[in-house]
């Protein structure tokens, strides 16, 4: 075993980190959140050209990277500085286009490089975590496919220029088999986007389909057959924010104790009082359990057992992130109940992505289904 | 023992209900049950109600006009406020100046202040806590210097809640540095409108407006202000404490909120049933249940042994403690309960006049924020780490 990254995964880790400590202060973070797009289309396209986007994907589909481990380095960095350029939306639909035709696999290139943003609108009002669960109907016509129907929560789907819809072509409601997936330019007819803010400072949209048409290429693989696809892209997205909320936590930690050495109260650093050193030293705990869990989901992402070792890192993310978010504003006080200290907001994200890809109860649930691995 | 209601009891109750049903005005109770911003003329006015109700100020012994009402009818009051959806009162004034003034001011500073709390001449804000004084609140710095027949007043007060909306602020100050720092402080009522006063708003974690800093240059303060005895501020701000605390374990708050979390685990649907039927939910609801029941009883327990005239001891801390952190848990379920629907927050979405569709179901826009905000009640009126301390030092000679 060894536990060191390779020398250029390595590099591709302090690249990342170097470019969010140097071009993403909290202040200007916190600007991009709130502008027009929720995002900077400035240091996206830089982004991209340090190759960030690419490290994603696997060099079939157009990357050089796509391994868990990549995806894990790239995002526990993003995380660090609460990144809220679409790279997760990029994930979701970039790996579920990759199993398109060949035009479909070209648009990645313009992913990649940042000039085109993809979200994929999958999740509907009533789905919660379940990922079979599609309402929305793609019908057959002449030239090809009417949908109708309602996304929700779609990251990015606010700004990105085309989307990739799931819908049933058959079957009931939650089942897995009839499942489609349609690429759709977002200006098409019949599509009614409501962009929102999340609480955390991220973007996301509600998305309206009503009688939207497309053609027959607009399906990606196979039309009733999307449920693998959707899968991986899930899996995928749920190691990138397990690593992410690592990289939130690891600030979070930083910052806490940094101000256990600087506060002082009662005449002493507060660091002094042994109430609150055991609970940092728990903290410290619960931080290395989840980077092992997210070492254990990233490399067995192309094994038999993936499934399990990914909800295992997601139940233990949402328990011990909660953990680890609620203490870093109780033992910090009042100071990071403000907008204008840091803490808080990494606090807000690490609970958050408790709601992304299905939250500790549905991931304790997984496993209970997966049974042990041995 | 006995677990009932007495015959006065219950009549109490109906009479209380009946309060709530015919004078709660619908508007209000909408707001608060959806968890709309309140404004300041929406306290004022439910303020307004309560005061020509006797409600008020029905906690304040008789002889100030109240209705000396014990921990049971307390709790009562405060458990049909919640269900039926009242505004919480602002606290400042009728439940934590009234009570110093009473004990400690002059008999003109109970004739001037007491009623215009009442009637909402002057709303109240509490200037405790500084940058450098916190859980170490005897630390403070903020000075008031003596100068003929007025005070002089430099310093800065934080976490005032509500400081924007006050006419006047009652204030520790430091008024010797002579001996142990809790022998220096002095407890003096200071006018929002004298100047040398600044408010500057705090914005909270989820961007909400509740409290502020207040700076103090060269504020000159009349010495008629100055409540009690100089350098026995410190003996009035804990007397202060013990009352703030005695609503502290939120009883009515945590079953309204448990009330709303079933409401939304009875809409939401998990696998196509109630997501309430499911067994991991259903354990954790439960859970939470428990522990309200035996807290329900503890807060009246400790509230009943003080009853009888002598102020809550330290057992309060334990109130605060559980109680903050069982609503907390409350919140953390809630959200939970929600999905995906928990992420989207739309701030407009809080004012009364916003008029469009929500995002999601209509009771989800509110609930992260609420979940984010309720972290500061384990940090103020002394942070759960010093009611610890308080209940191992005073409870347990430790």
């Amino acid at each position: 075993m060894d536990f060191n990254h390779t020398q250029e995964r390595q590099m591709l880790a302090d690249m990342t980190g170097r470019f969010v400590r140097e071009q993403y202060p909290i202040e200007k973070r916190h600007e991009i959140a709130a502008s027009q797009e929720g995002f900077s289309r400035e240091l996206w396209s830089q982004m991209a050209e340090l190759g960030l986007i690419g490290a994603l994907f696997p060099e079939e589909a157009g990357g050089f990277g796509g391994t868990g481990f990549d995806i894990a380095v790239v995002f526990e960095q993003l995380g660090r500085g609460l990144v809220v350029e679409p790279f997760l939306a990029s994930l979701l639909a970039g790996t579920v286009l990759s199993r398109g035709n060949e035009s479909q696999k070209s648009l990645l290139e313009n992913v990649i490089s940042g000039e085109t943003i993809l979200a994929l609108a999958h999740g509907e009002p009533a789905s919660r975590y379940m990922l079979s669960h599609v309402e929305t109907t793609a019908t057959k016509t002449g030239e090809g496919w009417q949908l109708n129907g309602n996304k929700a929560v779609v990251i990015n789907g606010d700004t990105a220029d085309q989307l990739i819809v799931s819908a049933r072509v058959n079957g009931e409601m939650d089942d897995t088999d009839g499942i489609a997936l349609f690429l759709v330019p977002a200006d098409t007819d019949g599509i009614n986007r409501r962009g929102t803010s999340t609480v955390d400072g991220y973007r996301t949209a509600e998305i309206a389909l009503s009688n939207v048409a497309v053609g027959e290429d607009a399906v990606v693989g196979d039309a009733g057959d999307a449920y693998a696809n959707l899968q991986t892209s899930y899996l995928l997205g749920t190691l990138a924010v397990c690593a992410e909320a690592l990289g939130a936590i690891e600030v979070a930690i930083e910052l806490t104790l940094d101000y256990m050495k600087t506060r002082k109260q009662f005449g002493v650093p507060i660091g002094k009082f042994q109430a609150l050193q055991h609970r940092m030293a728990d903290m410290m705990t619960e931080r290395e359990q989840i980077r092992s869990a997210v070492i254990n989901a990233a490399g067995n992402l192309d094994l038999v057992d993936r499934e399990w070792y990914i909800s295992a890192a997601k139940n233990l993310v949402g328990r011990s992130g909660r953990l680890i978010a609620e203490e870093t504003i109780q033992m910090h006080g009042g100071i990071a109940m403000t907008w204008e200290y840091a803490a808080g907001h990494y606090a807000k994200r690490i609970v958050m992505i408790d709601h992304m890809f299905g939250d500790v109860d549905h991931h304790l649930e997984r496993i209970m289904k997966l049974g042990r691995v041995a | 023992m006995d677990l009932n209601y007495t015959a006065e009891e219950q009549a109490f109750r109906d009479e209380v209900k009946t309060f709530f049903d015919k004078k709660l005005p619908g508007r209000l109770a909408d707001k608060v049950k959806s968890k709309k911003r309140l404004t300041k003329e929406d306290q004022e006015e439910w303020h307004a109600i309560l005061n020509e109700a006797g409600y008020l100020s029905a906690h304040w012994p008789e002889e100030f006009g109240g209705k000396a009402w014990n921990a049971i009818q307390r709790d009562m009051f405060d458990v049909e406020a919640n269900i039926a959806g009242a505004p919480r009162v602002v606290p400042f004034g009728v439940n934590m100046l009234a009570p110093v003034l009473m004990a400690f001011g002059s008999s003109e500073q109970q004739k001037h202040y007491l009623p215009r709390i009442l009637d909402g001449t002057d709303w109240w804000c509490q200037g405790y806590s500084e940058p450098g004084a916190g859980s170490d609140l005897a630390s403070l710095k903020m000075t008031a210097e003596r100068q003929g027949d007025h005070y002089i007043l430099n310093g800065q007060k934080t976490w005032t809640t509500l400081g924007q909306h006050a006419d006047w602020i009652f204030c520790l100050v430091r008024t010797s540095k002579e001996g142990k720092q809790q022998e220096g402080i002095s407890f003096i009522l200071v006018d929002m409108n004298t100047p040398g006063v600044e408010v500057r708003p705090i914005i909270l974690l989820e961007g909400t407006h509740e409290v502020n800093e207040v700076w103090f240059t060269d504020v000159k303060v009349p010495a008629e202000n100055l409540v009690g005895e100089e350098n026995k501020g410190w003996t009035y701000a804990k007397y202060l404490l013990v009352h703030e605390r005695s609503g502290i374990a939120g009883v009515g708050d945590a079953l309204a909120g448990i009330e709303h979390l079933k409401h939304i685990a009875r809409d939401q649907k998990k696998d196509g049933k109630p997501l309430a039927d499911d067994p991991m939910f259903a354990a954790r609801l439960a859970q939470l249940e428990i522990d309200l029941s035996a807290m329900r009883t503890t807060n009246m327990r400790v509230m009943q042994a003080a009853s009888s005239g002598a102020p809550p001891g330290p057992e309060t801390s334990m109130l605060k403690i559980k109680g903050t952190e069982l609503r907390q848990s409350i919140n953390d379920l809630t959200r939970r309960a929600l999905g995906p629907y928990a992420m989207p927050f739309v701030s407009e979405a809080l004012e009364a006049g916003y008029n469009q569709e929500p995002v999601g179901p209509d009771y989800a826009n509110p609930v992260s924020m609420d979940y984010f905000n309720h972290r500061k009640t384990s940090i103020y009126g002394g942070s759960n780490e010093v009611q610890r301390n308080i209940i191992s030092k005073m409870m347990m000679g430790l």
